[in-house]
């Protein structure tokens, strides 16, 4: 453990620690521009140099490691002269144009420029000019503005790990770009915008719209997937300006993927801003009361066992919990959360959580991925695998579709036979599986999307009990779901109940008449069309396909519009913030269905978000720690069967479109169309094609 | 001033090494250790350079970044750095005349001014029949027998302005005319022959 002095204070760091890393810990501000903490150290813009003692020059802090009985200095002449140095040149071909440019206000140059700027140029000469390179639909370049950090290059190698980035040419010549006028097809690339720490590269959406001091911040979590990333949502009056991540190391450390970012001005399209009824064929506005009474008429005198509900991907905690106990009023057992129609066991709470934790991707040795394309399912836990992959020593295995992930593996096969074949221990990789200390399988939604999920399950089971997966202090059993809502869902117990109907079934019997009244909670991805002549209440916040079928639309909140809690999929309940007010007259969920539960004379008992919390804890404890794990005992689970060998699919076929949100979304239409597009006519184009 | 570094319009539709080539490129990547055979991008991009003319379209680097399994940005990156790759097309011979300080003092500005007026061409120009470019190049580390002129692989030394157009026209004619000193000097020997160690006699002649 090396023991230095920084400005005369004694500090004992661990080994390998940067002179930079240490001044922070003693709260010391160094200034930089290319050191990021999450990146290779490159060391080349020398805003950090700092004195020490015995050394001939100035050194950078951020690569140099702290020594034994170093003595630094990081608030002398010196440094300070060094520094303005370096600002000096910086500032030689960096544009004046902060009042035109973006970053202006959160822009890391301009704040240091504040601290170590002169005052005047003293370079007469020509600024040099850089041609704007094209970067995609989601990032916008102004070149000029580019200091030549390489943070974004970094970025794009190491995090993203699609080494599509680069510096061409040299000296004064350098020059950032793409391989050649490429979009960048990575999920995460919005992050470079975050990275960059000037005004080089920006967000192309929120170009122009406004200035960071004017927006209100609001800290909440992304529902756009089952990963829970934190983000702060910043708004201007009614009106969501953009999307940033907030730092959680559990979860998404400091990334967010593409559609947690950018799919936001779905958010204005396509809104329900108020109560429709159908009448004479034709959905009609409507008030509030004409609406719960339209409701009212037709559910009275219907029996429970013709009644059902099926919650979608973005629906709350705290509604599903209202629904399921309205639902229990009416005598109904047919409530299901599981809009895809998996088929799971949900008896131990162990057989559908992400079990190991997100962060705990980092201890695995061995990763065998079972019917999920992690990339676009979660784009964070798939940049995580990356991380431990860089980290060195991991392998990793896929079953299911072969698709580019971000690393290499080896592709077992595409069915569960590859799976029997690793119990029997016929396949080489189940020597792999008995070497790892801490094996992990990550089984994705789409292997439970079939008629034999239970089974699929309960193979893996067996798998996660014969390989060691479970261990003590160690459960390598992750399930990796898409919905935001799944967890949430499971964990309250929005479920058939004995003799329910799963949403299979509900469908089925509205198709057939045997249902009359269906619940439609933001379920959006159900074959809406095969509902027959149910009557449909459609509760969401978008004019997406179960609206389009409803009888009657109550219009919902957004997640950005509410403040309600969502379980990611390893279990963790995280509380999403109303950052603006749900549009016209809609209303946040859980008070629409504690309104409507009133009119249909089962008046549910809570009236405040403190009373259906405490209800909610009371159904599952798990909701009393918000933010954090709880870890679940591992137990018998699944339905031992026979597993069909047809191939596993991802569920997700376009990532950019998954939700209501997202398909509303312009920005997200763009990049549907730039990266998802070109690929699938690849893949399609056969001899008649030109 | 920062010229694009790929011309579109000239791009070849497509490249790949001749089996001879191809032969050569495998026996350079096997100098060096597996896993490592990126320290191989550079002599392939010679190789590439050569086979197509003496310039590197980016389908050559891109078939070198696929041979080596590189990023094919990495590849570009080394390739604009590097002046000696040519990224836009050149004549056949390329007259490299270096213009720093000791072939400057020797002269070397009368050297471009030939060249020019001989081929009717500026610096950094090809002939419009595409059998010459001109360029001024940093230091060739040939000093000391300054002036220096890089044409192709070879070096002509001591040249003056005649000993220029003479070179121009033998190039013209189809000839290549001899490299090395153009006053006959052998290596870096003092100009007139040697002033000491007179008695010893060479036997390289």
């Amino acid at each position: 453990m090396p023991k230095l002095t920084i400005d005369g204070i004694e500090i004992e760091v661990e080994p390998g620690t940067s002179i930079l890393q240490a001044c922070e810990q003693l709260g010391i501000e160094i200034p930089r521009f290319c050191y990021h903490e999450r990146l290779s150290v490159p060391a080349n813009c020398r805003m950090c140099l700092v004195e020490m003692e015995r050394a001939p020059k100035p050194v950078a802090a951020c690569a140099m490691p702290c020594g034994d009985g170093m003595v630094v200095k990081t608030n002398t002449d010196l440094v300070h002269k060094a520094r303005k140095g370096v600002m000096e040149f910086l500032l030689i071909n960096h544009p004046l144009d902060c009042p035109i440019c973006d970053q202006g206000g959160e822009c890391d140059l301009q704040d240091q420029a504040m601290a170590y700027g002169f005052d005047r140029g003293r370079y007469g000469e020509n600024k040099r000019a850089v041609q704007d390179k094209y970067m995609g639909p989601l990032i916008r370049t102004e070149m000029t503005r580019c200091i030549h950090c390489t943070r974004c290059i970094r970025f794009v190698n190491e995090i993203a790990g699609v080494p599509d980035l680069g510096a061409v040419n040299r000296g004064e010549h350098m020059e950032i770009t793409t391989f050649v006028e490429k979009a960048i097809g990575s999920e995460l690339s919005g992050n470079l915008a975050d990275v960059c720490p000037v005004g080089a590269l920006l967000s192309k959406p929120y170009a122009f719209t406004a200035r960071p001091w004017e927006l209100r911040k609001t800290e909440t979590v992304d529902v756009l997937d089952a990963v829970g990333s934190n983000i702060r949502v910043d708004t201007r009056g009614p009106e969501v300006m953009r999307v940033l991540p907030r730092v959680n190391e559990d979860v998404n450390e400091e990334w967010i993927a593409d559609k947690t970012r950018f799919a936001y001005d779905g958010l204005k399209r396509q809104r329900l801003d108020r109560p429709y009824v159908r009448k004479d064929g034709k959905l009609q506005p409507a008030t509030w009361a004409e609406a719960f009474q339209a409701i009212a008429a037709k559910v009275k005198g219907v029996p429970g066992n013709r009644i059902a509900a099926i919650a979608g991907d973005l629906a709350d905690t705290e509604s599903m919990l209202a629904l399921k106990e309205l639902m229990a009023g009416l005598g109904s057992a047919n409530i299901d959360c599981r809009q895809d129609g998996a088929l799971f066991d949900t008896s131990s709470r162990a057989g559908y959580l992400f079990n190991s934790g997100i962060a705990g991707i980092e201890r695995a040795d061995v990763i065998l991925l079972v019917g999920t394309n992690p990339r676009w399912e979660a784009t964070i836990v798939n940049a995580r695998i990356r991380k431990r992959y860089l980290m060195g020593g991991l392998k990793v295995a896929v079953i299911g579709e072969a698709r580019e992930l971000t690393y290499p593996y080896s592709h077992l096969g595409t069915g569960a036979g590859a799976l029997q074949q690793l119990l029997d221990g016929t396949h080489a990789f189940a020597d792999v599986l008995r070497g790892a200390k801490n094996p992990m399988v990550i089984l994705g939604a789409g292997a439970f999307r079939r008629k034999d999920g239970a089974a699929v399950q309960a193979a893996v089971r067996k798998l996660a009990e014969t390989f060691n997966v479970v261990q003590d202090g160690w459960n390598g059993f992750n399930v990796l779901h898409t919905a935001a809502s799944r967890v949430g869902g499971l964990d309250i117990g929005f479920l058939p109940g004995e003799g329910g109907r799963g949403t299979a079934g509900i469908v089925e019997g509205a198709g057939k008449g045997e249902i009359d009244v269906v619940y439609l909670l933001g379920a959006d991805e159900i074959d809406t069309a095969a509902l027959g002549n149910a009557f449909v209440v459609y509760q969401g916040h978008h004019g997406d396909k179960g609206a389009h079928r409803a009888d009657v639309i109550l219009p919902g909140a957004a997640y950005t519009e509410k403040n309600a809690l969502y379980v990611n999929t390893e279990g963790r309940p995280q509380q999403a913030r109303l950052a603006t007010f749900p549009p016209g007259e809609a209303r946040e969920d859980w008070k629409i269905l504690r309104a409507l539960s009133e009119q249909l004379g089962h008046k549910l008992p809570y009236d405040s978000l403190t009373q259906i919390r405490r209800r909610l804890a009371e159904v599952n404890p798990v909701f009393a720690a918000v933010g954090m794990l709880t870890p679940a005992p591992w137990g018998p689970f699944g339905a031992e069967g026979l597993v069909d060998n047809s191939p596993f699919f991802s569920p997700v076929a376009n990532y950019y479109m998954t939700d209501p949100i997202s398909r509303a979304s312009v920005t997200m239409a763009r990049c549907a169309e730039t990266f998802v597009k070109p690929a699938e006519s690849a893949q399609e184009r056969t001899g008649t094609h030109g | 001033m920062s010229a694009p570094a790929h011309d579109p319009a000239k791009e070849p539709a497509s490249f790949a090494f001749t089996p001879e080539n191809l032969e050569r490129a495998k026996a350079i990547i096997a100098k060096y250790p597996a896993g490592k055979q990126a320290s191989a991008c550079m002599p392939l991009l010679d190789l590439a350079q050569r086979q197509s003319d003496g310039w590197l379209p980016r389908v050559a680097m891109d078939a070198v970044a696929d041979l080596l399994g590189m990023p094919r940005i990495r590849v570009y990156e080394v390739a604009t750095f590097y002046t000696m790759y040519n990224k836009t097309p050149v004549g056949k011979h390329v007259i490299q005349v270096c213009t720093t300080t000791p072939c400057w003092l020797r002269g070397s500005d009368d050297i471009v001014h030939t060249c020019e007026r001989k081929l009717g061409i500026g610096v950094g120009e090809t002939t419009a029949d595409g059998q010459f470019t001109l360029r001024e190049v940093e230091c060739s580390g040939a000093c000391v027998n300054a002036p220096v002129v890089q044409i192709g692989d070879d070096y002509y030394e001591d040249v003056s302005p005649e000993h220029m157009e003479k070179i121009i026209d033998a190039l013209k004619g189809g000839e290549i005319p001899k490299h090395g000193s153009q006053i006959g000097r052998q290596s870096s020997e003092p100009v007139g022959g040697p002033t000491t160690l007179k008695a010893f006699t060479t036997t390289a002649d």
